[in-house]
């Protein structure tokens, strides 16, 4: 557990453009990383508007869409502003970490 | 959020879909560049209906559609789209274009979220491909994952504006709780029938232990259409949707040209037989040789060359082919060489609506001219009365438009019921000629009867005959009426002999006058001749008088001149007349 805790998270939001949820969800996910994994994450955003056929090749429905590409297990889907954050530390495996002080 | 109204569109511009009367019912197809809802319980036939609507407008109309599968795979959308042989392959993907939008199992929600990724996915798509059309199969599972009502409602306006601002023809398909079409004006979607330009409900119902599927358009906005509840089928083909004609199309082949009913008699009756593409039905009780009439009928076809079908619910078609062979009537070669095509089916599996689509795919196979159905009043024994009512009236509408003499026959049941009217599909209303066979019990005998109760624009006999039947055919006989009832069976017999002595002894009896007139007359004749000579004599007689005395009265006269002479009489005396 502590290992694969150790190891990076390679996340990719999917946004529509300027929406409010869209924007709440960076904001969120901002501030989970720093609060959860300081220094051992990336994040990449993709416009679904700007790039459609993306968003299409990777079957994304809903916007915002955060898509957890590493570490393993198979990559996981969060759809939503993450506001809620302890289903989104349960969906990533991090329920057990505490707050890095 | 504000609704957009669509950019005017012309309203008369529909998209057709290319399934057996829904266009008709719709007038045309679905709203085009506007959104449709079709809703539908479980195994109603929503996804069917609309891949129909995508390969028909990417195949025949040029508008290549995309159809976004939110509950099943793609993968087995079109798995299924091959069994109804519409090789979704060979079209391709820049034709149809599939997206696979199920949601994943273990999706994680926080907050909330909307569609635009989606939609914007499938902007690009559409754009790209030129797509015209556009199919929501099963909305209702991704309204599903929305928190709360308003949500939904937001999402759907979301994507009827998307719909609207890319100008695609849209359907939108969704589950209705149930069977019950209605319940669904309550539930979720009950806004969405308010927004969309046309919604279509599809209910599948068991009707006394058989399934029966329909169609109701309940809304179209811009553009008439029928009302009704249509039954429709999912067929080999694909659905095909029951649309009741709808007045002014007249598009009815009207032939004068008569053909026989394979009874002579009966021909002559109907003033030379029926009209080609007529229907016929033949009504009676059990065992009054209602399939012995239809069997003449298809055997004169057969013989005139045209290709028939002969569809038997009742038996088997080897035993129609041997009963009939007991009255002459000679099936089994036609059946040889192709011309005529039997097919025989029980009643208790499958709806009326299933057997039309039957007999329609049979008939068009065998391009049969004349079509054969005994008993057509089994229909009614499955599923409800109206529906095989509604059946029986598409058979005769479609057997007309194609120029196929039809003759069904009905069973009439109740053996008391002397009603001739008492056909329970009420075909008798619809059909052009109708011939009624009745029991008639006199004597101690029960008699075969036939009558013409109508025969729509021929003059037709409006006796009761009775119908014999014999190893050398059907014949229809004389009939004597006395004392107001028609005589049959051994009565006629009677009535026969008794009439043909009674002219034997008439023929005796003048005879024998004209013999004693011959003898009057020769007897006169002589009498004439004997008179003739007693006058001829009496003439002679006559004659010889008048001579001798103009003689006598010359010598008198003679003899007085000479008297005078010898005296030297003055001459100045006049000569005396003789007295």
């Amino acid at each position: 557990m502590s290992r694969r805790a150790k190891s990076k998270f390679k996340f990719r939001l999917y946004v529509a453009g300027d929406a409010q949820n869209s924007a709440e969800a960076v904001a969120n996910l901002t501030a989970l990383c720093r609060a959860y994994l300081k220094d051992r994450h990336s994040i990449e955003v993709v416009n679904v508007f700007r790039e459609p056929k993306r968003a299409l090749a990777d079957g994304i429905l809903m916007t915002p869409t955060l898509v957890k590409l590493a570490p393993a297990p198979a990559p996981r889907k969060i759809v939503g502003t993450l506001s809620q954050t302890q289903p989104v530390l349960q969906a990533l495996g991090l329920e057990t970490l505490t707050v890095n002080p | 959020m504000k609704s957009v109204r669509s950019p005017r569109v012309k309203a008369t511009t529909k998209a057709p879909t290319g399934i057996a009367g829904f266009d008709e019912i719709t007038g045309g197809g679905l709203p085009r560049g506007r959104t449709t809802l079709l809703v539908g319980g479980p195994g109603s036939g929503k996804t069917i209906l609309a891949l129909q609507f995508l390969v028909h407008g990417a195949r025949a109309c040029k508008e290549p559609g995309i159809f976004v599968a939110f509950e099943e795979t793609s993968k087995r959308i079109a798995g299924n789209a091959e069994s109804f042989g519409w090789n979704l392959a060979e079209l391709g993907r820049k034709k149809v274009f599939f997206m696979d939008a199920q949601p994943t199992p273990d999706l994680v929600q926080s907050g909330n979220f909307d569609l635009s990724g989606m939609l914007a996915a499938l902007g690009a798509q559409a754009g790209e491909m030129g797509a015209r059309r556009i199919v929501f199969d099963a909305l209702d599972i991704v309204l599903a994952l929305m928190p709360d009502a308003a949500a939904k409602r937001r999402e759907v306006y979301r994507l009827h504006e998307w719909l609207l601002a890319h100008e695609l023809t849209g359907l939108i398909t969704a589950k209705a709780g149930g069977d019950e079409a209605s319940s669904i004006d309550q539930g979720e979607f009950g806004f969405m029938q308010f927004m969309v330009d046309c919604a279509v409900i599809l209910n599948h119902s068991v009707v006394v232990g058989v399934s029966q599927r329909n169609l109701r358009v309940q809304k179209y906005r811009g553009s008439s259409f029928d009302e009704n509840e249509s039954p429709f089928l999912i067929g080999a083909s694909g659905v095909e949707v029951a649309a009741a004609p709808t007045l002014g199309h007249a598009r009815l082949k009207v032939s004068s040209e008569r053909v026989s009913s394979g009874v002579e008699r009966l021909d002559t009756m109907l003033g030379g037989g029926y009209y080609r593409g007529a229907s016929v039905l033949i009504t009676g009780f059990p065992g009054t040789a209602k399939t012995t009439l239809s069997g003449a009928f298809a055997e004169a076809a057969c013989r005139r060359g045209e290709r028939t079908l002969f569809v038997s619910f009742d038996s088997d078609s080897n035993e129609v082919i041997r009963d009939l062979g007991s009255v002459g009537i000679r099936l089994a070669r036609y059946v040889k060489n192709g011309r005529l095509r039997m097919a025989s089916a029980r009643t208790i599996t499958g709806s009326a609506e299933t057997y039309l689509v039957r007999i329609k795919t049979l008939a068009n196979e065998h391009k049969a001219r004349c079509l054969v159905i005994d008993p057509v009043s089994t229909w009614s024994k499955s599923g409800s009365d109206s529906s095989a009512h509604s059946v029986a009236e598409r058979l005769i509408d479609w057997s007309k438009a194609g120029g196929i003499t039809l003759v069904c026959t009905s069973l009439l049941d109740e053996m008391s019921s002397q009603t001739e009217g008492g056909s329970s599909l009420q075909i008798s209303t619809l059909a052009d000629t109708w011939i009624h066979l009745n029991y008639l019990v006199q004597a101690g005998e029960r008699n075969r009867g036939l009558a013409i109760i109508k025969s729509r624009g021929t003059a037709h006999s409006n006796q009761v005959r009775e119908l014999i039947l014999s190893d050398a055919g059907v014949t229809l006989t004389d009939t004597y009426t006395a004392g107001g009832e028609v005589l049959m069976g051994t009565l006629r017999w009677e009535k026969e002999r008794a009439e043909r002595v009674a002219h034997e002894v008439t023929e005796v009896a003048g005879k024998l006058k004209r013999v004693r007139l011959d003898a009057e007359e020769a007897e006169l004749g002589v009498r004439m001749k004997s008179l003739q000579v007693e006058l001829e004599a009496k003439q002679v007689e006559k004659a010889l008088l008048a001579r001798t005395t103009e003689t006598h009265k010359g010598e008198l006269s003679r003899g007085l001149t000479r008297m005078g002479e010898l005296r030297g009489a003055d001459a100045a005396i006049p000569v005396r007349k003789s007295p």
